[in-house]
């Protein structure tokens, strides 16, 4: 009786524990299946093709690419596009409810999807300008044209 | 570059074609040196092409403006509203606090009535009391002599306000949106006329200028002072031309004829 009662018990833990891996097993499929349970960011795609670095770089380094610009253009004038926030701006616009760009204070923008989850403050658009520039020409400039025409 | 050659080798007072010896030499040593970089330093070729976007502003450049008084009307106020146009500068109806990078000022002569009217903004002076006293450095001047504030290190001291003689910076006191992407500006920190540096670097002339040449007087001219053959160089150097406050010794780039 004592032997079968060991055994009984060696089974019943066995079972105990095969029956626990089925359902962990169950839980990793089904997290492979359906995306995971813990929310990720929902990051906006930009436009074009590809970023101006691999999206690998981009995620690690933006903000010292950004840093880098920001001096370069206000000390020296230095206007190169590649790096520029503006042209960040540009390409990762998303289109609100009216069809316009959205602005930072929109938790859809492209920089808030990831800042908010990351909980990581952007300090850019205090000043900056969170939407693609719409028409980045002076009222002025119609005018020449229109003197050149006549 | 054998000009040399023609001259009499006895000493002049300013030997033309030796100067334009040695800048031809520099200018080709510049190339050498950095390929790929066009230097705009000889004659009239450098202003008249527009400097490249990974070039950095020179000091062979010192922007400046020259204002004909006499042409600018008292009752006109196109280049103030050209700059709040071109730079998004919304005010909130407080005057005293609301910005103004630049603003028109009627004088009169007491003893003889005769009256003037001005623009005055940032006379982006060679010796900058504002970029003194920054205690942070953000208060800078560019190379070509555009006298600005680096928002990203302005803490908003405001000494350059009160250092400034012609009252030229203003302060940003409520949370601004929609700013214009090539004129960024925040609460917190000192502003004042860039010149419109986005401009200059896009080789196009400031807001205001435009504006006087279009519907105003045609009284602003802008222009590189370093350049000989510049229409502002030649101008200051026929006509006369006074800098306000000319006594405090801060060669500002801005003058005014007629006043």
């Amino acid at each position: 009786m004592r032997l079968n009662r060991s055994a009984m018990i060696t089974i019943a833990v066995a079972l105990a524990l095969f029956a626990s891996l089925a359902v962990v097993v169950t839980a990793a499929e089904k997290n492979d299946r359906t995306m995971s349970e813990v929310p990720v960011p929902a990051i906006p795609q930009g436009q074009g093709e590809r970023c101006v670095e691999d999206t690998d770089f981009m995620r690690r380094n933006h903000m010292t690419l950004l840093m880098h610009q920001r001096d370069d253009t206000m000390l020296q004038g230095i206007r190169t596009k590649q790096y520029s926030l503006k042209e960040c701006v540009n390409c990762h616009a998303v289109q609100g409810k009216d069809e316009s760009a959205v602005s930072v204070s929109d938790p859809k923008h492209f920089c808030r999807a990831c800042h908010d989850y990351a909980a990581v403050k952007i300090d850019c658009f205090e000043c900056h300008s969170s939407r693609p520039e719409i028409d980045a020409a002076s009222p002025h400039d119609g005018l020449i044209a229109e003197m050149l025409k006549e | 570059m054998n000009r040399k050659a023609d001259k009499p080798a006895t000493a002049m007072p300013f030997d033309p074609g030796r100067r334009s010896f040695l800048a031809g030499t520099a200018a080709t040593a510049g190339v050498a040196l950095a390929p790929g970089i066009f230097l705009y330093s000889v004659g009239a070729s450098r202003s008249a092409e527009a400097r490249a976007l990974d070039e950095a502003a020179s000091s062979e450049v010192r922007w400046g403006m020259l204002i004909d008084v006499n042409r600018c009307d008292s009752g006109c106020n196109d280049c103030v509203s050209a700059c709040v146009t071109e730079n998004g500068l919304q005010g909130h109806g407080r005057p005293a606090t609301d910005p103004q990078w630049i603003r028109k000022i009627d004088l009169r002569d007491p003893n003889t009535g005769r009256e003037q009217s001005l623009p005055v903004m940032c006379q982006h002076c060679d010796e900058p009391p504002c970029v003194d006293v920054c205690p942070t450095g953000a208060s800078f001047k560019r190379a070509d002599g555009i006298v600005l504030v680096n928002k990203h290190t302005c803490i908003g001291c405001r000494y350059c306000i009160s250092a400034c003689p012609y009252k030229a910076r203003s302060f940003v006191h409520e949370t601004l949106e929609d700013q214009k992407s090539y004129a960024p500006r925040g609460k917190g920190t000192v502003e004042s006329c860039t010149l419109c540096v986005h401009r200059i670097d896009d080789d196009r002339q400031p807001a205001c200028v435009e504006a006087c040449s279009d519907t105003g007087g045609g009284a602003m001219l802008f222009g590189d002072l370093n350049n000989p053959d510049s229409e502002i160089a030649r101008r200051v150097a026929q006509y006369a031309s006074q800098q306000i406050r000319a006594d405090l010794g801060l060669n500002p780039a801005v003058r005014y004829r007629n006043l």
